[in-house]
């Protein structure tokens, strides 16, 4: 070994970690990294060649290009619009497309197109009037969850367990004969799609659920979904009015076209393109959800607080129908949903902040509002009886109850620094489970339980 | 001698496409011919060239083509485009009216020199 060889690995080493350091600012692409590159080296051996030794030389041309702030302050001076993240889709022009992302976007329009004429089909064998109100979250996800397993290249085995959870679901939904009025069918049109959404949450983690990281993964999935969604339809929106607007002018009337084919198959496709949207801009956008869970906590926490103050004040006793218990349980999983995607997005080592005292405090406020609740229903509800309704508003409301009144104490926890903030994102990850469980329990037992009432 | 930034910045558009009318180069050569003609006077540095060769890139003045000889490195070599002639040839036509007019003020002017380096 020369001391030649050794000066030039270490100035390779030296160019390699300044090149490192480059490509993390988003106002210089890859191209202006090597071109600046190219600059350094030359800078780099002009001064070798004026009889300075490599490192010197390197640090010397470093010191000329100037601190890297200012540079990229120039760079970004010129290309402004590198600091708004654009989606770049795969197959663009400049991307290193690889043959299974350019597959990508005809997949996921196959899967949207599978799901638009599924949606279809009943109607072909003239379905009950009541077939979609417990099925369409068949319809929906089934798509969705075979658009999951084809591109996380699940095997056949997760496939099998996903295809037979649907059908479980798909007998749920259509072996009870349940009667148009029932509770039960209300019941299941809200449960089943909770049930298949989780299910579609395996297909996500491509069959490691178990996994605390990938579970997080599907719960921020969830939300950003969720968003994207409500976009998507609002432009559909947009686009029906228009179609409506149009054709009306011309003296054609589509009403029937839009309301049968229209919103059924574009809503229906729209859950598997949002889905794509999310995968594809994973890395590239902000995520919405904690954003919006930043602004929403400090609000609901003094809206609780407010109420929590005048329900003391005033000593008003809380109206405990059967309304009130469904619209407190709506709060607790709002509550919930800010908690979680605040955790979503949390540097899991950060020391615990004034926003933490936040989230606290609103979690503590809807538990005491929750209370006072509960303590207002327990009398009566022997008188009540237990029908099947009820008896799921309570049974969620104690669920969604414990969830939060544990997540307060591993808050505490925290913040007194006796635990880390990855116990708290472990208990919401493993708490899916019981989402899980007990949206199947209210599809399958509920039904026969309370006499297909 | 340090030149005021906003003459360097007015001076650096004619000057690259000046450098580039003679022939294809890059960054670097580009810089060091600067460094040259002004005898080291005129002070670039990248974050002033590299984005003006994209912003002339940008609005059709050069174009650029990544070119790896058989040994050596890629590298970004920048060329003038016939836009980009017709925009020197306008330039250096409005900054000879500011020379020519220079020069009459300086001729009516005796003396540049202050007084105190005078002798007086």
């Amino acid at each position: 070994m020369t001391v030649e060889s050794d000066n030039d690995s270490d100035l390779e080493r030296q160019i390699a970690a300044w090149r490192a350091y480059m490509q993390r600012r988003p106002e210089l692409h890859d191209d202006d990294a090597a071109e600046l590159e190219d600059h350094l080296r030359e800078r780099i051996g002009d001064l070798i060649e004026a009889g300075l030794h490599a490192d010197e030389a390197f640090l010397i041309a470093v010191k000329r290009m100037g601190s890297l702030d200012e540079l990229s302050r120039e760079f970004a001076r010129e290309h402004s619009e590198r600091l708004w993240k654009q989606l770049v889709l795969p197959g663009d022009a400049g991307t290193p497309a690889a043959a299974r992302t350019r597959r990508e976007v005809p997949m996921m329009v196959l899967f949207a197109v599978l799901a638009a004429i599924g949606i279809k089909i009943p109607d072909a064998f003239d379905a009950a009037e009541n077939f979609y109100v417990t099925n369409l979250s068949l319809f929906a996800l089934v798509p969705l969850a075979g658009y999951f397993i084809w591109r996380r290249r699940a095997g056949l085995r997760l496939a099998g367990i996903v295809a037979a959870l649907f059908a479980v679901g798909a007998v749920g939904a259509n072996a009870f004969r349940l009667a148009d009025d029932s509770f039960s069918i209300t019941l299941t049109a809200i449960h089943l799609p909770i049930a298949l959404w989780l299910v579609v949450g395996l297909a996500y983690t491509g069959g490691d659920w178990r996994s605390s990281r990938l579970r997080m993964d599907f719960i921020r999935f969830t939300g950003e979904w969720a968003i994207y969604f409500v976009l998507i339809c609002l432009g559909g929106g947009v686009l029906i009015a228009f179609t409506a607007g149009t054709f009306n002018a011309i003296g054609l009337h589509p009403s029937h076209f839009i309301e049968h084919w229209m919103v059924p198959c574009g809503g229906i496709a729209a859950v598997v393109v949002a889905a794509w949207l999310v995968e594809a801009k994973q890395s590239v956008i902000e995520n919405m959800a904690p954003v919006l869970t930043r602004v929403f906590t400090p609000l609901f926490a003094v809206t609780l607080l407010a109420f929590l103050v005048a329900a003391i004040w005033t000593n008003n006793g809380i109206d405990v129908d059967r309304d009130a218990l469904i619209l407190f349980n709506l709060l607790l999983v709002v509550v919930l949903g800010l908690l979680l995607y605040a955790i979503s997005s949390r540097d899991l080592t950060a020391k615990p902040g004034v926003f933490d005292r936040l989230q606290l405090g609103l979690v503590v406020c809807a538990l005491l509002i929750d209370m006072l609740v509960l303590a207002a229903i327990t009398g009566r509800i022997t008188g009540f009886g237990f029908t099947p309704n009820k008896s799921a508003a309570l049974g969620e409301n104690l669920i969604l109850l414990t969830n939060l009144a544990w997540s307060a104490w591993l808050f505490v926890g925290f913040l007194r620094g006796r635990m880390p903030f990855g116990r708290l994102e472990s208990w919401q990850t493993r708490y899916l489970a019981v989402y899980f469980a007990w949206s199947w329990v209210v599809v399958l037992i509920f039904p026969p339980l309370f006499d297909f009432a | 001698m340090r030149i005021a930034k906003d003459l360097v910045a007015a001076s650096a558009t004619p000057l690259v496409l000046g450098i580039l009318a003679e022939g294809e180069s890059y960054g670097y050569a580009i810089l060091k011919q600067i460094n040259d003609l002004s005898g080291g006077r005129l002070e670039w540095t990248e974050g002033l060239l590299y984005p003006l060769l994209h912003r002339l890139e940008r609005l059709g003045h050069v174009e650029s083509s990544w070119q790896s000889p058989p040994e050596g490195r890629r590298r970004k070599y920048y060329r003038i485009t016939e836009q980009g002639r017709a925009e020197l040839a306008e330039q250096r036509r409005q900054w000879d009216t500011v020379v020519d007019a220079l020069r009459g003020v300086w001729n009516s002017t005796p003396t540049m020199t202050p007084l105190w380096e005078t002798g007086h």
